[in-house]
């Protein structure tokens, strides 16, 4: 059973700024004047510069590399080849999945962009120019651009580097119950498929990869500067990699422009540059341009889905049937937990109630680069929200019902919760009903759709695409989920100091999302100590504790809870000495936000500030000097977001062109610690999620060339594109979490691509079409027309 | 070749190859690293400086196309010492998450609000459509934007 609510007031005052406080974003001061310190601004003593050499060539075997003129260039210090790094055993490293990934390529280049040579110089510019004169000769090779021909019998083998691999196939994985899942279909009245293409896309983060390598030649000491939403995790790589002693190594993550994704994988500019900044003796600095981020780094999506819907004549749902296949490209280097090889993808159940479901996956290597990040998503939540929000609007126009009453009929209602989902989920707490009411109160639904009625008749094309998503967020319970066997637990440090200001520490790091706003708020919450007397420090590997970072929204969900658990020993502790103070005992003291104050006798009071100084100066006999401590977090459970999203669109039959006249989104990511910032992440996601929709692809030729390698190609919204977004919210707080928040920074990624592509179908749908796959082109829109032309 | 550029009012004369952009002389040779480099292709903005008082993308401009002209750079924003009323926006407002680009957009909105003091949404829209953002959807950059206005209109 859960319970949903309306906002109710903060307990602190706005001064202190605890959760519910649009507290102004304490970061945000260097970054509007352009004091943030991102890894390109980053400049040591004697830095030198590498510039990669990449393949042109999908797949090929490299029969010679001659790096001679490269290095006759005057200024050029080093070029470093993969048989280089093989005498070192650094040719191929581990990837977060569990694969092997090539560094700089020995024997096969096997995607377009592949790195094959490292080119260092005293300047950037002369790097490039070196770069540039390095020769590689390659034998080419038929390149396997899609998963299906990867799968086929006489497929050439894309990783013969591994072995014994005698197919294409990275993984194969299921969930649910297949034999109920075929009783279920042999039972229903009808069975709605859909076969969609989640096409590949980028997370693209305005500033791109980069590292800042410093191996001092003295100590041995490695000081890695990199992109890196996971820096903890990204050390003990490092640690497994080079071979280097753990405690000689520092990750520091500095303000990070951007990550969605994009900087969770390590990538082989990072390790090529450690290696020569140790060979070398001097730091050294890589950064991508943006054509290497697009054609190298971390891909996303690229799901081929085949959905099926068993359901009863009446509108209800038995049972769901899923088979995919994911295009990993050629090495499995994405981060996925250990025990689930297509990351929760099986939470495609959504947010419905139905006793039976089978998922089948498979991933197929390919020569495209490195795909399958979760972009800006919770391990392939999204590419699961989109499929089952597609098949229930299918199903609904099969039965003639209205989208939202089909919803409504299978929804997992409140008295189900803990609700568990036929693929192994539990679900924590959701009211779906009352959001998608929400929603439709805000848009006018049944106006839209007496509007739509007319439309039809004048001719005039609209629609109105609803999804109800339910995520999975928060990785997360240590039994269940790990990255190469790093549990994903997460931390936080707290100290206060004799003045009462206190100082955070988090095994999580930013990439925008205001931690160092919203966790000070939570310390305040807990200790009314004022959000803004709390820094906050993150992303440095020496001076925050162990946690495996920021994406999946499990910063808020782990480490959030976290810093709620070590405010609350801190404040048992400040108990004992408040109890010392007043000269009472700790049993008759009680604790308003901000102080203790003896029972009965409010005038007895010490303030928090009062307690943290006498922590330092006039602690108890007995007693541990100080207030600080430490709260590793492991959840009991994942968090379970969910939304309604409705979108308008008015299409232009002629041309194809859709528009969004409106999109309403109704989000319930539990409690809310700082409203504004939560706005700030459903906003973004919102775009993103348009993005896709509607523009967003990077396509491949027969070769295997990336088509979509800058932003000419590759399209991201301007402001102009971008729709105009209205929120609303309701809040149904996580049972399990210490203060009920769930989780935020993905839910409008995951939730939106199937509003605005149900809207466009759902202005078409009256002449028969069911699909169109993303992106939705124009073109794509007036086939579909002319194809159900009478 | 040597060249002077003044920059947030200050001449600097520097030693350049004829084939250096601008965005690196000021990143690497001034220091002035509120300027970022995003696409290089002048697609996504993040490079915006003001020269002679216009937007320009820094990324596709060499350096000695600026000789002798006047560049501002967000470092020039505040005024004696006091944030210039778009940085204030852009706080009060939220116009802002990982802040990339918002060194960018602080500077073509200043633009926009000196020459249209009163900008309409889609003004404003218009004005920061060469400049990409990938955190905000852009519903709280065209907040500060005109929040900025207001302040400005207000206090004059």
């Amino acid at each position: 059973m859960t319970t949903t609510q309306h906002h109710h007031a903060p307990i602190t005052t706005p001064e202190v700024g605890g959760i519910g406080h649009n507290v102004r974003r304490i970061e945000d001061d260097r970054f509007i004047q352009g004091a943030g310190n991102y890894l390109d601004d980053i400049v040591l003593p004697r830095m030198l510069h590498m510039v990669l050499v990449r393949s042109p060539l999908a797949h090929a075997t490299i029969n010679s590399i001659d790096t001679s003129a490269a290095e006759a260039l005057d200024g050029v210090v080093a070029v470093v080849t993969g048989e280089m790094l093989a005498g070192y055993n650094l040719a191929w490293m581990p990837t977060l999945s569990g694969d092997t990934q090539a560094v700089l390529a020995t024997d096969k280049v096997r995607f377009q962009g592949q790195e094959v040579a490292a080119v260092i110089a005293t300047d950037p510019y002369v790097a490039r120019d070196g770069a540039e004169l390095v020769m590689v000769d390659y034998e080419p090779l038929d390149a396997i651009v899609n998963p299906m021909q990867g799968l086929e019998p006489d497929a050439p083998i894309i990783r013969d580097d591994l072995e014994d691999k005698a197919d294409n196939v990275a993984y194969e994985w299921e969930a649910g119950d297949a034999g109920a899942t075929a009783e279920a279909f042999a039972t229903a009245d009808r069975v709605v498929t859909i076969e969609t293409h989640y096409p590949r896309s980028h997370p693209s983060p305005l500033e791109t990869c980069g590292v800042v390598a410093d191996v001092s030649p003295v100590t041995g000491q490695a000081t890695i500067y990199m992109t890196s939403q996971a820096p903890h995790a990204h050390r003990t790589v490092f640690a497994l990699v080079a071979g280097l002693p753990e405690h000689n190594i520092r990750i520091i993550s500095p303000d990070v422009g951007g990550g969605f994704g994009n900087k969770v994988p390590v990538y082989p500019g990072y390790v090529v540059a450690t290696a020569a900044s140790l060979v070398l003796g001097a730091p050294v600095k890589w950064v991508e341009t943006r054509t290497e981020n697009l054609i190298s780094t971390g891909f996303a999506r690229d799901y081929y889905m085949k959905g099926e819907l068993a359901v009863t004549a009446e509108g209800k749902i038995l049972g769901l049937r899923v088979d995919m296949v994911s295009d990993q490209g050629a090495f499995y280097a994405d981060a996925q937990p250990t025990k689930t090889r297509a990351g929760l993808f099986h939470i495609v159940t959504g947010s419905y109630d139905y006793p039976a479901a089978h998922v089948t996956t498979k991933g197929v290597y390919t020569n495209k680069a490195p795909g399958g990040v979760a972009y800006r998503c919770s391990f392939r939540v999204t590419e699961a929200s989109f499929l089952i929000e597609r098949l229930v609007q299918n199903a609904a126009y099969e039965l003639g019902m209205d989208p939202a009453e089909f919803r409504k009929r299978n929804f997992i209602q409140p008295d189900q919760f803990p609700y568990h989902s036929p693929t192994g989920f539990v679900y924590d707490s959701g009211d779906y009903e009352t959001a998608l009411d929400m929603a439709m109160d805000m848009i006018g639904y049944e106006k839209l759709r007496a509007e739509q009625a007319r439309a039809r008749a004048e001719g005039r094309l609209m629609g109105i695409g609803i999804a109800s998503f339910t995520e999975v967020v928060g990785a997360g319970p240590s039994g269940e989920y790990d990255i190469l066997g790093l549990k994903m637990f997460d931390s936080a440090e707290l100290r206060v100091h004799p003045t009462g200001k206190a100082i955070l520490k988090l095994g999580v790091k930013t990439q925008g999302q205001g931690h160092e706003t919203t966790f000070a708020q939570i310390v305040a919450e807990e200790l009314g100590i004022p959000a803004t007397d709390v820094k906050v420090v993150h992303g440095d590997t020496d001076n925050t504790p162990y946690g495996l970072g920021t994406y999946a929204s499990r910063s808020t969900p782990t480490a959030g809870a976290a810093t709620s658990m070590v405010s609350r020993k801190l404040r048992s502790k400040a108990r004992e000495i408040a109890a010392h103070l007043l000269e009472a005992s700790p049993e008759d003291l009680e604790w308003e936000v901000g102080a203790f104050h003896v029972r009965g006798s409010p005038e007895s009071s010490v303030t928090i500030q009062e307690v943290a100084f006498a922590a330092y100066t006039n602690h108890p006999p007995g007693m541990e000097a100080g207030l600080e401590g430490v709260h590793y977090y492991d959840p009991p459970n994942m968090t379970y977001p969910f939304g309604s999203y409705i979108v308008v669109v008015d299409l232009d039959s002629g041309t194809g062109e859709w528009k969004v006249r409106r999109m309403v989104a109704v989000d319930d990511c539990g409690v809310r610690i700082n409203p504004m910032i939560v706005d700030g992440q459903i906003h973004g996601g919102l775009a993103e999620g348009f993005a896709m929709s509607n523009m967003q692809w990077i396509t491949f030729d027969e070769a295997g060339n990336c088509i979509g390698s800058n932003f000419m190609d590759y399209l991201v919204p301007t402001a102009w594109e971008t729709p105009r977004f209205e929120l609303g919210e309701t809040v149904t707080p996580s049972p399990h979490h210490p203060i009920g928040a769930k989780g935020v920074g993905e839910s409008a990624t995951v939730g939106s691509p199937a509003a605005y592509v149900n809207a466009v179908i759902d202005a078409l749908a009256h002449i028969g079409v069911r699909n169109i796959d993303m992106p939705v082109l124009p073109d794509r829109v007036w086939q579909a027309i002319r194809d159900h032309a009478e | 070749m040597e060249i002077t550029i003044s920059v947030n009012g200050t001449d600097n004369t520097v030693d350049v190859e004829p084939r250096m952009l601008l965005v690196d002389v000021l990143r690497t040779r001034l220091g002035l690293t509120g300027t970022h480099i995003g696409c290089d292709t002048t697609s996504c903005g993040v490079c915006t400086v003001l020269l002679d008082g216009t937007p320009v993308k820094s990324c596709t401009l060499f350096a000695v196309q600026a000789d002798g002209r006047a560049v501002k750079t967000v470092e020039g924003l505040k005024q004696n010492g006091d944030l210039h009323p778009i940085q204030a926006a852009f706080k009060e407002a939220h116009g802002l998450q990982c802040g990339y680009c918002t060194p960018a957009m602080m500077l073509v909105g200043s633009v926009l609000i000196e020459e249209n003091p009163d900008p309409s949404e889609d003004d404003i829209r218009w004005a920061i459509s060469g400049n990409l953002c990938r955190c905000t959807g852009y519903i709280n950059i065209v907040k500060a934007i005109r929040l900025a206005a207001e302040t400005v209109a207000a206090s004059s």
